[in-house]
């Protein structure tokens, strides 16, 4: 007990020894912040709990996703064997549910690291450098902003041909143009603040500042940002795979799920509604989490 | 010897219609280890001539001559390494994700100097903050702490003239005194050149061995600190600037 109460007190000192020790305790309040928030310690829950669901899917699926039993189709919750029921192969739904989580994470995770990050450049570079460049940059921005989402999704998947792959990159280049924006308009406040003047007046070119001194401030922003579009992304590649245009069968991704469930959604709801709530779930936990690491990371609030 | 020189320094902002004059014909010039004051209310461009000597205003005009070299559009790091500035608000000028030894770190680094963890802790030392601030945040500090920090990193690269813009008037009245014997102190170690931008008579007429006032991007007149305290203002907006800080 005074072992921990004396780390504690290590991490939450005023006065850090060390590069390291100042690194950790700044993280650690951070969490403690983040603690405090119910709601978003709950979808912080729901996401590691889809993480390890998706890490032991072979483990934890009761079938094999893609065994048909013709037989066997359509099977009502509740059946012995088939807790979630089957759908209109015979195939377990609640095993393509545990396998399909992994595609979920791994369009989530790519579009995470993609759009975002593709957004921070045009974004900071065009604000900070103004003039052409901002001017060139941003209307490119506004002629991907002027196109519907998933249209735009759908042109790209329709050109380059179905698939996750081609899924991940029609929606990161969909969802791009709100990240650069939001960078901007923070460059824009940030690069005519004195800290930035006196970086300037030590001899610091445009890449330093722009990489050390904008990006840590941008990234908070950014990150919340992420968070509360996660949900739009997870729905955006269900669209995409509800169409026909993402995951291919026999993969068993959520969206590819319902609108194979679609068919018989008045006799058999639960074919299509299971992968549904699978997605509300995962949605709602994105969702509730980024709220949290709002309250966290937005640094006007954590100035002080 | 003459460390810095302005002539007939002309500072604008806008264009046409909306060309704002902050600075017409700036004349006055800074003897090397020499204090040397700008007064004026609010607005009067003080401040923006500190800004157009540093590059951080390029629409100016006239000549800017820093130990003895005139100054182009462009600042290099030679300048750099001559001329720094201390900010006025304490709680803008350091960066909020930026630990102390972060910013004095990369400044040294930025200066080309070698022997970065000594230096830091020198620096620290020199202007009273002790190795306990070091690994500290900003939003750990007070705001006279983060004015030393500030000033830190002004002397990181052992500059020859120190630009002050208001340097204490975002500060609590007995932090302000801290400061500027600091700032005394240090022009007496290193031999530094102030300009100091205030609009407290009473503090330029401490700091600074001569002082210009200011007005409506003019000045009006040039005079000694000696001058200033007995009551000596010959221009009739001096006078009235001497009167309204008595009698406040």
């Amino acid at each position: 007990m005074s072992e921990t109460q004396t780390l504690r007190a290590w991490l939450l000192t005023d006065a850090p020894t060390s590069r390291r020790h100042a690194k950790l305790a700044s993280l650690y309040k951070g969490w403690l912040s983040l603690r405090s928030n119910s709601m978003a310690m709950f979808g912080l829950a729901i996401l590691i709990i889809l993480g390890l669901i998706a890490a032991a899917a072979p483990l934890l699926a009761p079938h094999d996703p893609f065994f048909q039993d013709l037989g066997n189709r359509l099977g009502p919750l509740g059946a012995e064997d088939h807790v979630l029921g089957t759908d209109s192969l015979g195939r377990d739904i609640l095993s393509r549910l545990i396998y399909g989580s992994r595609i979920t994470l791994y369009i989530v995770t790519l579009v995470a690291l993609i759009a975002p990050i593709a957004g921070l450049l045009v974004g900071t570079v065009s604000g900070y450098a103004g003039g052409w460049i901002d001017m060139i940059l941003m209307r490119i921005t506004d002629i991907f902003l002027a196109f519907p989402r998933l249209v735009l999704a759908l042109a790209f998947v329709a050109a380059l041909g179905a698939g996750i792959e081609n899924a991940v990159l029609a929606i990161s280049l969909t969802a791009w143009p709100p990240y650069a924006r939001i960078a901007r308009a923070e460059t824009l406040t940030i690069r005519s603040s004195d800290f930035i003047s006196a970086i300037r007046l030590q001899g610091a070119g445009p890449l330093r500042i722009i990489t050390k001194h904008i990006w840590p401030l941008c990234i908070s922003s950014l990150i919340v940002r992420v968070t509360l579009d996660m949900a739009g992304i997870i729905l955006a590649a269900a669209g995409l795979g509800f169409l026909g245009l993402g995951a291919q069968p026999p993969s068993p991704e959520w969206g590819a799920m319902i609108s194979e469930g679609r068919r018989f959604i008045l006799d058999y709801w639960w074919v299509a509604t299971m992968p549904g709530l699978a997605i509300f779930t995962v949605s709602l936990a994105f969702n509730l989490l980024g709220d949290g690491l709002r309250d966290v990371l937005d640094p006007k609030d954590s100035g002080q | 010897m003459t460390e810095l020189t302005i002539d007939n320094l002309n500072v604008w902002f806008g264009h046409g219609r909306d060309r704002v004059d902050a600075v017409k014909g700036a004349t006055f010039s800074v003897e090397k280890g020499e204090s040397f004051g700008l007064v004026g209310e609010s607005g009067s461009g003080k401040s923006t001539i500190l800004r157009a000597i540093t590059g951080l205003v390029s629409t100016w005009s006239g000549q800017i001559t820093v130990a003895g070299k005139p100054l182009g559009p462009k600042r290099d790091r030679a300048f750099y390494k001559t001329v720094q500035m201390v900010f006025q608000d304490p709680y803008a000028s350091l960066h909020p994700r930026h630990s102390v030894d972060q910013v004095l770190g990369e400044t040294l680094y930025l200066h080309g100097l070698g022997d970065i963890d000594k230096r830091v802790s020198k620096l620290l030392d020199d202007v009273g903050l002790g190795g306990k601030f070091r690994f500290r945040y900003p939003h750990q500090l007070s705001g006279g702490q983060r004015q030393r920090v500030a000033i830190a990193r002004a002397l990181a690269g052992e500059p020859e003239v120190l630009l002050l813009d208001e340097p204490t008037s975002a500060l609590d009245v007995s932090v302000q005194a801290e400061i500027l014997n600091l700032l005394t102190d240090l022009r007496e170690d290193r031999g530094l050149t102030y300009l100091m931008v205030s609009h407290d008579l009473a503090v330029v007429g401490h700091m600074c061995e001569r002082l210009a006032v200011m007005k409506g991007g003019e000045i009006v007149e040039v005079m000694s600190a000696d001058a200033l305290r007995h009551n000596q203002a010959t221009h009739p907006y001096s006078q009235a600037l001497l009167q309204a800080s008595i009698g406040g």
